[in-house]
């Protein structure tokens, strides 16, 4: 990882010898950049606040989607093999654009930038997570759900205190891959004008007309909160690694 | 439940996997209190049998009743009868993210209803009933095999249910490791407790069974107290299962 970080910084110092950089931009030793630099900074809280937003949606929504994938019925089975293979045939952008432009004609009523944004990537991703639960669930063997049904334990119980936090264990390094990719993904909800990192970018690039240092600015944004995102999953790994064989 | 009737009983039952018949017509009747021990080729229906009295199978013709209760095929009725009757399985199949504690308080709070404190008391009790209450904050893998079993036994008797199931409970152990647990198993039996075990350690069960029930092909071929289970079998297939398990 550290090596990576330097190879980039060399390469980054390369280039900027060519004499095409202009990091004046976003110097904040200078008024202008660092006004630039705050500007910049400034969509960080609502990138962050639409991916957890989003992302704890859409666990919830995908363990919802999950259980009755796996139950006996087949009705059921059938019900959530048919909404995940829809979602997760929606390319993320379209749904955007879908839920913030479509979706008002239906409803009537008018949503706002940041929940059509939340709506979007929850539903998305939901279909993706619910995957993941049904991974993850299958894995735990026959004999743990016989031993908590031989002591009395209903159904509820067993997901609850024997089958899920096995479950979650394993599929834990799969959600934080979820994490990341939803944290990318909310770069898209620019599009229809949420003020996120990406959103910020695009328009201070188009006053000051220097896309090449303003966008590695963006790309360093993502990385940082990304790399703060992979460590914190991999705490919450060797946290929950008690006990397994 | 009267008296005289029995706690364990099956009346012509009948069970199909696919085309395959586990179960051909079994009648079996076992009286509060008796140690019965189930023995058989594998394949022959013993482990289903006994996976049928606590609702862990489902069975498709016949009728059983355990502890008073009628157990069908629905749910509500599995759950009321394994409240009644617990079940040793030959995996342990302890829950490895929960202390050897946690795993015998679980169904004393969930099913039982019980509080913190009461499930504690009740869950170190059998602890120390199966010799090892040491182990109390230890995770399962942290232990031997044969001590996890014997957590597997405290665990169903924190549910404190009047009937015992062992499903081949020493099958999986290394073999200086069966007689702890089958020590447990004897002493569980000396106490009034309702016991049937699927096993193949004929020492225990001429020790220890009331009566020994020999399976093959589905049907309970003979049953006999030990003695003349051992002296003298009557039906050609107990014998020549005799022979090979005993000829070693």
């Amino acid at each position: 990882m550290r090596k990576a970080l330097i190879l980039f910084a060399v390469a980054l110092a390369l280039t900027g010898c060519s004499g095409s950089w202009g990091w004046y931009v976003v110097n904040p030793t200078t008024p202008n950049g660092y006004n630039n630099v705050r500007f910049l900074l400034s969509g960080l809280q609502y990138t962050i606040l639409l991916s957890a937003t989003a992302i704890s949606i859409s666990i919830v929504a995908g363990l919802l989607v999950a259980l009755p994938g796996l139950s006996n019925n087949r009705a059921l089975r059938w019900a959530s093999r048919v909404y995940v293979e829809l979602v997760r045939a929606v390319p993320i952008l379209v749904l955007v654009l879908w839920v913030y432009y479509g979706l008002p004609q239906i409803t009537g009523l008018t949503i706002g930038v940041f929940w059509a944004g939340v709506i979007a990537l929850a539903l998305s991703d939901s279909a993706f997570q619910a995957e993941i639960f049904r991974a993850g669930i299958q894995s735990i063997a026959r004999g743990q759900y016989e031993a908590a049904y031989s002591i009395s334990l209903n159904y509820r119980d067993t997901m609850r205190y024997v089958i899920l936090p096995q479950a979650i264990r394993r599929i834990l390094p799969a959600i934080g891959n979820q994490i990341v990719y939803m944290l990318k993904m909310s770069s898209l909800v620019s599009v229809i004008g949420m003020q996120e990192l990406t959103r910020k970018a695009n328009e201070l690039v188009v006053t000051e007309y220097r896309p090449l240092e303003i966008y590695t600015f963006l790309v360093l944004e993502y990385l940082v909160l990304i790399l703060i995102v992979s460590a914190g999953v991999r705490w919450l790994e060797r946290r929950m690694r008690t006990d397994e064989r | 439940m009267k008296d005289d009737e029995p706690i364990i009983l099956f009346d012509s039952v009948f069970k199909s996997f696919g085309d395959f018949q586990v179960l051909k017509g079994i009648s079996l009747a076992i009286a509060p209190g008796e140690r019965v021990v189930i023995c058989g080729p594998s394949g022959s229906g013993k482990s289903t049998l006994i996976r049928c009295i606590n609702g862990l199978e489902t069975y498709d013709r016949g009728r059983i009743r355990v502890a008073g209760l009628a157990l069908g095929t629905d749910e509500a009725s599995r759950r009321a009868v394994r409240g009644k009757a617990g079940m040793v399985f030959q995996q342990f199949n302890l829950f490895p993210h929960l202390t050897v504690l946690e795993n015998l308080m679980l169904g004393p709070m969930r099913a039982r209803g019980m509080n913190r404190a009461a499930a504690e008391e009740i869950a170190r009790r059998y602890l120390a009933r199966v010799r090892i209450p040491e182990q109390a904050d230890k995770y399962p893998r942290q232990l031997s095999g044969g001590q996890q079993q014997r957590v597997a036994i405290a665990r169903s008797l924190c549910m404190e249910p009047g009937i015992m199931l062992f499903d081949e409970p020493t099958s999986a152990l290394d073999p200086e490791m069966i007689n702890e647990v089958l020590d447990v198993m004897a002493e569980l039996a000396g106490t009034g407790m309702t016991m049937l075990c699927v096993t193949h350690e004929m020492g225990f069960a001429r020790r220890v069974a009331d009566r020994i029930m020999f399976m093959d092909h589905g049907e309970i071929v003979e049953t006999a107290p030990p003695e003349r289970f051992f002296s003298a079998p009557e039906s050609q297939r107990c014998r020549d299962f005799l022979q090979k398990i005993l000829n070693h």
